[in-house]
């Protein structure tokens, strides 16, 4: 326990606190950036620039054995796998826009297709003297043990320019994430932003590829949003909420898994954010599935309800076995079906509501109104007394109910 | 074209194009319903499937390693269709945590367990070893007609060859419930056809598939396979039978020259050592997909469309 | 306007207690459907006559596709239930008919238009069972009735608006149904084929079948229909054209969407 307090507060060596302030980075500007892809419907966008990363890698480490190098500079590789995710990225819009291909499948397509190429690039560096010890393999699922301190720097310092720009560019880019239209119309460049949006998710990608690895990278772009999106239906909440959850795991990630022996970064990571996911599908107040659940169950008794108590008061026979047991744990009608005192009571009063309901679409002849003729809605919440007064006018007495 | 290349060559090419179908016919439909991603979502998946099932048995047998990677496959559709219906998270994001979530908890778990005396490792579940699916017994063409050289074919030739015949059953059963479910959902419900069953029905079909071919072939070639040929073969036709015709053509076109290229391509060019055949297959159906998509006929929308 | 008509008027929109002699094509009882927290459609009850025509009537967003496929069981129900020709739907699926909105396929689909009539069939043919030239006959004679016989090889995604309609309408006729239920059949097209459509739909009615359509275009539910069905969430009124469509039936439904004096010529100056 004590070396996961040491971890979270940065004392388990240098590297280690330089590892978990740059996931902590990566995994907020990971979540803003991603916040941009999710309301654009875009998410699995990244997965495929991820997945393209991997033959830029193996090019990179190449051409630099090629020129005379050892081929470990993290910095020229990043650039490496820079480049083929950008064609990936071009690659992906390209099918969309000059052949009948949707989307998902040009994703598809591309994730794979690169990533096949790149591991075929591989087994290349793999046949190379150099390249057995080259550790490219590292860039799969990401690996922060026994890293250098200059990738360590790397990290932390991409990590810092990603959140940079995401603070330079928020407010183009929510106008543009929200209402295209409404921004090329205050003389913004959507296309220039949506580009800068790419870049900052490429950046993300790239930058996180040594420590959470090009399968799972995209989990500090998609999830965080996703968690963001339960707690707040507001676009700039969301961003900072997304950045939050996403600097959250990120740093928890990197903290848990210097603790201990066999705690791989990228996986830990990965996994206090799904943690906080599903934290927010369960318990977020509006969106969860609790609160939606009682929601409804809350709901479908209102209609039944009703329903029955309409069937009251036109004198019908009820069969519902749900109407007949809600109506029932009130006191609206008796085990055997008919109605109690109270029941007809209630009965009266919903029929004379339906009654003053009718005159009121009449009376207003109003648009607004109609949609709120639902059969649920309660009219005194639609209706100041005085008005339901006038419609009562227009009824005469309150008719009582049979039973 | 001898003894040598029935021996080392004639299995692998097999396996891989069966694996190839195998994939591509779901895969067909997949695209049509704008669930291509599911391939990549279920051979993401296969790793913590089969993970857990080394942790259960104990043994790297093929039935539980297959069973553990279908169940995994299942629970990540389940898991998928559970995160947007109750949050109501678009389809792509919902993969994309299911995957993720998934494949980090496989990761982990092999990480923490000592697996270091047996062969899984994340690799191998990515890239396959299709390369070293020999027949060890040929001594040459005449060996096909040797019962005692037949009866040692590597057993994965048997087991795809089997998935493959199934699915070719399935899809031509199920044919008419697929299309018209696949193309009118409300109609197909008008007439009283099970849609979610049928839906459901083709992604557990898909998952034997890339569970069966993920081990020969890994998972690349899973997901090329599930959308690289359906999605050439789109291009080529506006019909469905000859969508699924042409989409068989390219998987095996893929498979045989893929592994062609990857065994002597490297020759040719005067290095000494094979590349990947898994990735170079991929590669090879992504040149295809990109030949389509340039000169296929029929590659662009046509019409006035629905208005 | 006093509250006495008013009142008579939504007495005469309950629906008839006793049971006509011979059972009607659709009966819906107590239908609920919601889409989250406020219904969409609210306890309607509903009875569509065999051999006749009719329409379901109501503003945007008043539920009236909600209703068809929730009575069709095509999405789910909260609440209610629905017979067909006095049976329950699930005994009673081939006799139905069922056209969705143009808009709810894929029209890009690797299909001809041929195929999309053979659909029609399915029941028919069965899982296995083999195509053969009497059905692509039949199917070709109900392209021939919508006057699209001259496109039968065509793919899909090359027809019109209009034209990818009639194409719903051939299948639909391929069936062979009792009971016709088209969402919006008219929503979109061109003047031919709204033409074409209801001479079709009038010829179903003429063979003794029942056609139930979701129709947006108040202009003509007079000439169109026999039978209308008032909706907005709430079952509104319905009955015969001529006595159910009038001034005040159509100020319930539409509240102040319409204009007094536009209500009044829809309705046929009938008061």
């Amino acid at each position: 326990m004590t070396s996961l307090f040491d971890a979270l507060l940065l004392q388990s060596g240098y590297n280690a606190a330089l590892v978990a302030i740059g996931a902590a980075l990566l995994g907020f500007a990971g979540g803003a950036a991603g916040t941009f892809l999710f309301l654009r419907k875009r998410a699995l966008v990244s997965d495929a620039m991820a997945h393209a990363t991997l033959p830029g890698v193996g090019l990179a480490f190449i051409l630099m054995v090629a020129l005379g190098g050892d081929g470990r500079s993290l910095p020229i590789l990043l650039a490496g796998s820079a480049v083929t995710a950008i064609l990936g990225l071009l690659a992906v819009d390209w099918i969309v826009r000059h052949t009948r291909l949707p989307e998902d499948a040009a994703i598809g397509a591309v994730l794979s297709v690169f990533f096949g190429i790149g591991v075929v690039l591989l087994t290349v560096v793999q046949t190379m003297s150099a390249g057995r010890q080259a550790g490219l393999e590292d860039f799969l699922l990401g690996a922060t043990a026994g890293m250098l301190f200059a990738d360590a720097m790397t990290i932390a310092t991409g990590g810092g320019l990603a959140v940079l720009a995401v603070w330079l560019l928020r407010r183009p880019m929510t106008l543009v994430a929200f209402d295209a239209e409404y921004a090329a119309s205050l003389g913004l460049d959507t296309r220039r932003i949506d580009l800068a949006i790419m870049a900052l998710v490429m950046a993300v990608t790239v930058v996180g590829l040594k420590i959470v690895g090009l399968v799972m990278i995209v989990a500090l772009l998609i999830i965080p949003p996703v968690i963001a999106r339960f707690w707040t239906d507001r676009s700039g909440r969301m961003i900072w909420g997304a950045g939050l959850a996403g600097g959250l795991s990120g740093y928890l990630g990197a903290a848990i898994s210097a603790s201990a022996q066999d705690l791989p970064t990228g996986p830990i990571i990965v996994l206090v954010a799904s943690a906080l996911f599903f934290l927010s599908l369960l318990l977020a107040p509006v969106r969860g599935v609790l609160a939606a659940l009682i929601r409804h169950l809350r709901f479908q008794a209102r209609v039944h309800r009703r329903q029955g108590l309409l069937a009251i008061a036109r004198g019908e026979p009820i069969h519902d076995p749900l109407t007949l047991r809600v109506l029932r744990r009130e006191g609206l009608i008796r085990p055997d079906g008919v109605a109690t005192d109270a029941g007809r009571g209630v009965a009266a009063k919903i029929a004379r509501d339906e009654r003053r309901w009718d005159i009121a679409r009449e009376v207003h002849q109003d648009a607004g109104l109609t949609g709120r003729y639902d059969g649920l809605t309660p009219i005194e919440e639609v209706f100041t007394s005085d008005e339901i007064a006038l419609f009562d006018r227009h009824l005469g007495a309150p008719r009582p109910v049979r039973g | 074209m001898g003894a040598d290349f029935v021996q080392f060559s004639l299995t692998p090419i097999l396996i891989g194009s069966l694996a190839a179908i195998a994939c591509a016919l779901p895969g067909n439909f997949l695209l049509l319903r704008r669930q291509a991603l599911i391939g990549d979502a279920i051979s993401h998946v296969v790793l913590p499937g089969i993970v857990v099932a080394f942790l259960v048995t104990g043994t790297l047998a093929a039935v539980p390693m297959l069973l553990g990677a279908a169940a995994a496959a299942i629970v990540a559709v389940v898991l998928i269709e559970a995160i947007k219906r109750l949050g109501r998270i678009e389809p792509g994001a919902a993969m994309g945590v299911s995957f993720t979530f998934l494949f980090a908890l496989g990761v982990l778990i092999l990480e923490q367990t000592d697996t270091s005396s047996v062969h899984i490792d994340v690799e191998h579940a990515l890239m396959g070893n299709l390369e070293s699916l020999i027949w060890f017994r040929a001594e040459g063409w005449g060996s096909l007609f040797d019962p005692a050289a037949l009866a040692a074919l590597p057993e994965e030739l048997i087991r795809l060859a089997v998935v493959a015949l199934i699915l070719s059953l399935l899809t031509w059963l199920f044919w008419r419930p697929l299309k018209i479910s696949t193309f009118d959902e409300g109609f197909a419900r008008g007439l009283g056809l099970p849609v979610g069953l049928i839906g459901f029905g083709l992604v557990v079909t898909a998952a034997v598939a890339a569970v069966a071919a993920f081990d020969a072939v890994g998972s690349i070639i899973v997901i090329a396979m599930f959308i690289c040929p359906p999605a050439a073969a789109r291009l080529m036709t506006n019909d469905l039978a000859t969508q699924v015709g042409w989409s068989i053509v390219f998987a095996v076109l893929s498979a045989v020259l893929g592994y062609v290229l990857a065994g002597y391509g490297p020759l040719w060019l005067g290095a000494s050592n094979a590349v990947s055949a898994a990735g170079m297959i991929a590669a090879v159906s992504g040149v295809i997909l990109a030949l389509a998509c340039l000169f296929g006929p029929c590659r662009a929308r046509v019409g006035v469309g629905a208005g | 306007m006093d509250a006495a008509t008013l009142s008579l008027a939504t007495e005469a929109g309950r629906p008839p207690l006793a049971a006509p002699a011979a059972p009607p094509a659709l009966a819906v009882r107590g239908l609920t459907v919601s889409y989250g927290q406020s219904p969409a459609v609210f306890s309607v009850d509903a009875t569509f006559p065999a051999a006749a025509m009719s329409a379901i009537v109501g503003p945007n967003g008043a539920g009236k596709s909600t209703f068809l496929k929730a009575a069709l069981g095509i999405i789910p129900r909260l609440s209610g239930e629905a017979t067909v020709f006095g049976r329950p739907l699930d005994e009673a699926r081939d006799r139905i008919a069922y056209v969705p909105q143009r808009a709810s396929v894929d029209w890009d689909f690797p299909t001809s238009v041929l195929d999309v009539v053979l659909m029609g069939l399915y029941r028919r043919v069965g899982l296995l069972g083999r195509i053969t030239g009497s059905h692509r006959t039949t199917a070709r004679d109900c392209l021939v009735r919508v006057g699209m016989a001259d496109f039968a090889d065509r793919q899909i995604g090359q027809l019109s608006g209009g034209q990818q309609q009639r194409v719903f309408l051939a299948r639909a006729l391929a069936q062979d149904a009792d009971l016709y239920l088209l969402d919006e059949p008219f929503a979109g097209v061109d003047a031919a084929t709204e033409r074409a459509i209801i001479d079709v739909l009038k010829g179903l009615r003429g063979e003794g079948r029942a056609v139930v359509a979701v129709h947006h275009d108040l202009s003509t539910v007079r000439s169109y229909f026999d039978h209308v069905f008032l909706i907005n969430v709430r079952r509104i009124a319905e009955g015969p054209v001529a006595t159910t469509f009038t001034a005040e039936t159509l100020q319930q439904t539409y509240g102040g969407r319409l204009a007094t004096g536009h209500v009044a010529e829809l309705a046929g100056g009938i008061a």
